[in-house]
């Protein structure tokens, strides 16, 4: 506590005003001796003013520590106001002066016996807030006594302080029995003690792994007896303990709803979040449809009222209906209208409201619906403004038949001309193309007309691809395509690649002069101007496909592209359940899984998927339109060589494509042994080869690391017309020499069937030579088909080794040991540091290790050291030292590597920045 | 399944620290006030911000009152509904003691601002926000005794809102049912959503320990009793009630019965989502005249029976930021240009049923606009209005019985009122 500003602040005002204030205006001189002398005075007033003047004093982040002895003094006192605000010192201080704090504890005993309750409840809850070891002891007897007092007040507050001490010794509450008497408490005749005693017991089990709190039968009934008598707070403890309680049976489940469904006539808005929960939670045992027909109805009304909440409690409300009608559209399909946005509504409740219009979107409400999103795409904040002509979008791809209005009031914002208008249109209107190819291509031209106000890179891409893809359809198709080339070597290069695949189309479908020349001169750009591999890699296949088999390059480039549809923001079932069960939490609110953002829940060892699979969650918070398609498979992220300068420099003309293929079907293929490997189960791997290009077989796959090794975690769909059997894999060379250690497992694949497989990997097999790289080669074949070739890209995560940890010294001497020359630094601009506890866990559970941590002054910016080390040929390894600067809760985070391997270092920044995703 | 929170802090404008409680010593002063400036630096104004934030392990949720931020940090999954609510009712306890809530009358309190953070959370679990049954022994310097006090039955008792013992020598009870009507209606005309919300706002003086019954002409309820309901009865969408009513009573038999607190609270809520006629229906016309003026021509019309008559009607009509010059007539009332609020307010004292009445203003514009503006502001025509007498819905109190155990009679007083809440029409 250190606030010397408000302390100024304080005692300017102080001589304005009498009551309390002036016990903030002391005396700067010779202010502690003074009241030390004060507070020692036999006078009671002069007393309580001292201690007021320190507890003041105290309030504005003075360190008044050192009156401690002289506090405590006073604490033997009648008078219960300055009872109270010693207590209030202690709890403050004790902590820093744990052995005087033993001098509390006489009277706190005493206190704890005092005939008046008021005071009995004051010591036990104040003893409980102390959180110094040794008075813990001490308070083993008082609470026993207070768990058994007379009074409720005391009762009740004695059940919160089990939970106090359970958080500070969980070993003592145990031996000493308080769980059992705590449970006791359940069946105490005053409903504040049931309430107060449930909420501890929840916070308990929360924090054990064993089971200490379980609803039965027994406790069920008391509990539904004191929600009816308790306070408003306390039936929200009652409700939500009373969600996580598992029905027996169909008649147990409907018995609970009954008794819960009056609750959503409470005035207060949590008591109703609450018992919706509880009711959502039952009826999920209940299968007769009229009752849950008839209790949806029963939700509704309540639902909507809480939008006219305050607020922090609509939003709130609002996140909470998003995973609701999620689940059962049908409990506010017909409220739409409450969901309209109000003109003085704040920012992030319109925001919210936006999301469920869009989910609660129909063929029959759409037209009130599209006005809306009209009205508001012509208001002033632009955020707002580009959610709602994204919305339209979304709800074009969402109902097909309502596709045409939504382009109609798409068209209509064009023509206001309104820069991010326009841009946010033509990005939905892409997606829009996408969902019904060859439908409303004769809006294009109102297109065009808006090129040269297109600044945002997304917006470019968009109008890019849109007239690479109607390229035949466009007269001046060329002329347009033109005009952007002109500044093809500064745009991002999502733009970039964007153009080199439009130009492709182009002359794919117009093979005249004009797109000639043009797909040279990108050609050009994109394999000698740029420094971006990605771009590089995707020209050179494109000219070699082009300049030896054009039809073959006509099947790649314009192949058929998957449909998407409007899946943004639509949580995975088995989060949105475990989301439904939390409703009205934080995790609710956040439509996170607990575990996600709880810092202090017990811990338990998650394997490495887990993380990843709750990375895959975000998504379900950004709204993204549907990535561009690519015409090529698996794509390097951009700017893997931007730290080229430490890093030896590829030659530029290096010849397109060296002979790999060649390579790759020269190496015998592993036979494939019959089906035994156990599927991993987790989150859905990235599809590394789409069924589109294999003739109906899909292959999804990442390498992982577990339990030391490598792994290629694979994923088999099949979904051609006939069986697929005769699996077998393998790997050109690579920079790491990853091979197979072993058959691959996959049975024999029925049409429409899945199999994931775990294909343990061994290194340094078939290294390849030249500068490292991600890149991983595999053919698979099958029986049934031809040999596939596709490209992977090697997580350089999945290598990092378990013993990768250095000793603070030696990674100093380490980081001095090397030159400067072999210090490479990129930035990260899209990696993000939320917390640093929880980044330091996620990383070093993927074998990045923390090692010191510091902050910059000036810029409130967190550096992170972390080592890691990755395998190397001969049984070496080569260590990384990381560097990571960032502003923690705010995306970019500038990373620094020193290694002896510096030309290693593009594939380190590629990993941290998958791992800080 | 639910959580606690760990801190409660009261902070000024700029983020710094005024008082605060640690509930469970997990977070730290410093921690908080170093989020929060950052969040107002960044925002400039926090009230856009989402109210639930995520930073560095640490959940803070917060509102704002007067010149003073509510907040609480909290590291578990904790109950954000019941939190932000219980914050609310923060202010409403301190406003109860302190009469405003402000950074002034905290500092001047600060003793009773700690003795109540104590006594109305534990551990980071709401406890007790009572304010009234809270002041009978947390007192503030004036009215503190020197016996020491006990807790009141109340705090713990099934009735946890009012204590025994009161006692007035005229019995009397006031019930005022106030609707208030929201209403948007859209740019053509058209009446996009409207609802009406409506509250029974009671104040009793009453003493001992009276048992109400309240009765309305609840369509549910009368048809259940069997009884004609000749377009009299009501139906309520959604009805809310103060923690006094017995929840279970009212889901059995649509019974309201209750042991009221002293004073004055809502005893219930309710809302009503039937299509309604706009009460005062206002269409505005705007002529540019290339950039030097602007013309209005706004209409405004009651649509309720003649025997009503609606007071304070304003209405507020958003002008061009940039207008200059107003020149205004009226048919009634007066109209005055508020530039701070961009707005030509209309105001209109009695405003019978069935009559229509005009307004024509004319502003000057600057001849010269910036090049690149930033897009106009649409704000909607807003209405503000009180009709005595009438209620949209119909309701109607029928009886409100009042049993004391000593026998006394009771005055129930009732009146009607409607006024205009969210009244909104969209302008072209």
């Amino acid at each position: 506590m250190c606030l010397p500003g408000n302390q100024a602040f304080f005692i300017l005002k102080g001589t304005m005003s009498g009551h309390d204030s002036k016990y903030f205006s002391t005396t700067k001189k010779g202010e502690i001796p003074e009241l030390k002398e004060e507070l020692n005075s036999q006078y009671k007033d002069k007393k309580k003013d001292a201690v007021k003047k320190v507890i003041a004093a105290m309030t504005v982040g003075k360190d008044v520590s050192m009156l401690f002895t002289d506090v405590v003094n006073c604490m033997q006192t009648e008078n219960l106001e300055l009872k109270k605000l010693v207590y209030l010192y202690l709890i403050n201080y004790a902590k820093s002066q744990p052995d005087l704090a033993i001098l509390a504890v006489n009277t706190f005993v005493k206190d704890s016996q005092d005939p008046n309750p008021l005071i009995r409840a004051l010591a036990v809850r104040t003893m409980g807030c102390i959180r110094v070891d040794k008075i813990t002891e001490y308070l083993c007897d008082p609470l026993q006594r207070c768990l058994k007092d007379d009074d409720p007040y005391v009762r009740k507050t004695a059940a919160i302080c089990v939970a106090k001490l359970y958080d500070i010794n969980a070993e003592l509450v145990e031996d000493r029995g308080f769980l059992e008497t705590l449970k006791d408490l359940i069946s105490d005749s005053n409903p504040m003690v049931v309430a107060n005693a449930v909420a501890a017991l929840a916070e308990i089990q929360e924090s054990s792994s064993k089971v200490i709190f379980e609803i039965t039968s027994h406790t069920l009934f008391k509990l539904l007896a004191a929600l009816n008598e308790c306070t408003e707070w306390g039936q929200v403890f009652i409700l939500d303990a009373l969600s996580s309680y598992k029905a027996k049976d169909a008649r147990d489940a409907e018995n609970i709803v009954e008794r819960v469904t009056p609750r959503l006539q409470h005035a207060n808005c949590a008591v109703v979040l609450s018992a919706v929960k509880v009711i959502l939670q039952q009826m999920e045992h209940i299968s007769s449809q009229d009752v849950i027909r008839t209790l949806c109805k029963k939700m509704a009304p309540p639902l909507v009222t809480l939008i006219s909440a305050e607020p922090e409690i609509q939003y709130v409300a609002l996140r909470n209906i998003n995973l609701i009608v999620q689940k059962r559209p049908l409990i506010l399909a017909h409220e739409i209208k409450v969901f309209f946005c109000k003109y003085n509504d704040p920012i992030y409740v319109k925001m919210e409201k936006l999301e469920i219009m869009i989910k609660l979107a129909s063929d029959r409400n759409i037209d009130q619906v599209l006005l809306e999103f009209k009205e508001y795409a012509t208001e002033v904040d632009v955020d707002f403004v580009r959610k709602a002509v994204r919305a339209i979008g979304r709800c074009a791809i969402k109902l097909e038949r309502a596709a045409e209005k939504c382009i109609g009031v798409l068209l209509d914002l064009i023509k206001i001309k309104v820069n991010y208008v326009v841009q946010e249109a033509i990005i939905v209107i892409k997606d829009i193309f996408r969902r019904y190819p060859n439908m409303y291509e004769s809006i294009i031209a109102t297109l065009c007309e808006n090129l040269d106000t297109l600044d945002e890179p997304e917006a470019k891409a968009s109008m890019i691809w849109i007239i690479g893809e109607y390229a035949e359809r466009i007269d001046n198709a060329d002329e347009l395509l033109e005009s952007f080339l002109e500044t093809f070597p500064e745009e991002p290069a999502q733009v970039q690649l964007q153009l080199l695949t439009a130009a492709v189309k182009l002359f794919l479908k117009k093979p005249t002069e004009r797109p000639q020349e043009m797909i040279q001169v990108v050609l050009n750009n994109a394999t000698q101007e740029t420094d971006n591999p990605d771009l590089r890699d995707r020209a050179y296949i494109y000219w070699r496909l082009l300049s030896t088999d054009p039809e073959a390059a006509k099947d790649v480039v314009l192949a058929e592209k998957p449909t998407i549809s409007d899946d943004s923001n639509q949580l995975d079932s088995s989060l949105l359940d475990e989301l439904l069960g939390n409703i009205a939490t934080l995790a609710s609110v956040y439509h996170k899984p607990p575990e996600s953002f709880v810092s202090r829940v017990k811990t338990v060892q998650k394997p490495e998927e887990d993380e990843e699979y709750l990375e895959g969650q975000d998504s379900g918070q950004n709204e993204s339109s549907a990535p561009i398609p690519d015409s090529v498979v698996a794509s390097v992220p951009a700017n893997a060589n931007r730290a080229a300068s430490a890093a030896p420099v590829q030659p530029a003309a290096a010849p397109p494509m060296p002979d790999l293929m060649s390579d790759l079907i020269s190496l015998d293929l592993v036979p494939v042994s019959e089906p035994t490997a156990a599927a991993p189960s987790g989150p859905p791997l990235p599809v590394i080869f789409p069924a589109s290009a294999g003739q109906g077989l899909q292959i999804s796959g990442r390498l992982i690391r577990r339990d030391g090794q490598v792994f290629y975690s694979l994923a088999f769909e099949n979904n051609t017309t006939g069986p697929l059997d005769g699996f077998q894999i393998q790997f050109n060379k690579n920079t790491f020499g990853l091979a197979a250690a072993g058959p691959l497992q996959v049975p024999s694949l029925l049409p429409g069937t899945k199999a994931d497989t775990l294909l343990p990997m061994l290194l340094f097999q078939n290294l390849s030579v030249g500068p490292p790289s991600s890149v991983l080669q595999v053919a698979v074949k099958n029986h049934q088909q031809p040999v596939w070739y596709f490209t992977d890209k090697i997580p350089l995560q999945a290598l990092f080794l378990e013993d990768g940890k250095m000793e603070r010294g030696s990674f100093l001497e380490t980081w001095k040991a090397l030159p400067d020359s072999h210090e490479v630094t990129r930035d990260l601009p899209t990696a993000l540091i939320s917390s640093v506890d929880a980044t330091v866990e996620k990383l070093s559970s993927s074998n990045l290790f923390y090692i010191a941590r510091r902050m910059l002054k000036d810029t409130n910016q967190d550096v992170l050291y972390l080592s890691c080390k990755v395998p190397y040929v001969s049984g070496k390894s080569i260590p990384f030292l990381v560097e990571l600067t960032a502003l923690v809760g705010s995306p970019g985070v500038k990373c620094a590597v020193k290694t002896p391997s510096p030309e290693m270092s593009p594939l380190l920044f590629d990993a941290i920045d998958f791992l800080l995703k | 399944m639910a959580g606690a929170t760990s801190a409660l802090f009261l902070l000024d404008m700029k983020g710094r620290v005024l008082i605060w409680r640690d509930y469970r010593g997990d977070v730290s002063s410093a921690q908080v006030e170093k989020f929060f400036s950052k969040l107002i630096e960044r925002e400039g104004d926090p009230a856009s911000h989402d109210p639930v934030v995520f930073d560095d392990g640490v959940t803070y949720m917060f509102i704002q009152y007067n010149n003073v931020y509510i907040l609480t940090a909290a590291r578990q999954n904790c109950n954000a509904a019941s939190m932000l609510l219980f914050l609310h009712r923060v202010v409403d306890v301190f406003k109860h003691y302190f009469e405003e809530l402000e950074e002034e009358s905290l500092r001047d309190n600060f003793v009773v601002v700690y003795e109540l953070l104590d006594e109305i959370m534990d551990f980071g679990y709401p406890q007790y926000t009572e304010a009234k049954i809270l002041s009978e022994f947390i007192k503030t310097d004036a009215y503190r005794m020197e016996v020491t006090q006990r807790p009141p039955m109340a705090v713990t008792n099934a009735v946890s809102w009012r204590s025994e013992g009161i006692r007035y020598k005229k019995n009397e009870v006031f019930l005022d049912v106030v609707e208030s009507v929201n209403i948007l209606v859209n740019s053509n005309g058209q009446v996009v959503r409207s609802d009406v919300v409506g509250a029974l706002k009671m104040r009793t003086y009453l003493s001992g320990m009276p048992e109400c019954k309240l009765g309305l002409n609840d369509r549910v309820l009368l048809e259940a009793q069997g009884r004609a309901t000749k377009g009299k009865a009501v139906d309520l969408d959604d009805i809310k009630f103060h923690q006094c009513v017995r929840l279970a009573r009212f889901e059995n038999d649509r019974t309201i019965s209750f042991i009221p607190p002293d004073g004055a609270f809502d005893l219930m809520t309710y809302r009503l989502s039937t299509q309604v006629k706009p009460l005062i229906w206002v269409e505005a016309q705007v002529e540019r005249h290339s950039r030097s003026r602007v013309e209005y021509t706004v209409k405004a019309r009651s649509q309720f029976k003649e025997r009503s008559t609606a007071t304070n009607v304003e209405i507020e009509l958003p002008v061009s930021s940039d207008a200059t010059t107003p020149s205004v007539r009226t048919s009634m009332g007066s109209a005055v240009y508020a530039p701070e609020r961009e707005a030509l307010l209309w105001k209109i004292k009695s405003f019978p049923g069935g009559k229509d009445y005009m307004l024509r203003a004319q502003f000057g514009l600057p001849s010269i606009t910036a090049e690149d503006s930033a897009p106009e502001k649409h704000p909607p025509i807003r209405v503000k209005f009180e009709i005595p007498y009438f209620t949209v819905s119909g309701i109607q109190v029928r009886y409100l019985k009042i049993i004391e155990k000593s026998g006394y009679q009771a005055l129930p007083w009732v009146r009607y009122i409607t006024t205009a809440g969210e009244y909104e029409l969209r302008m072209i």
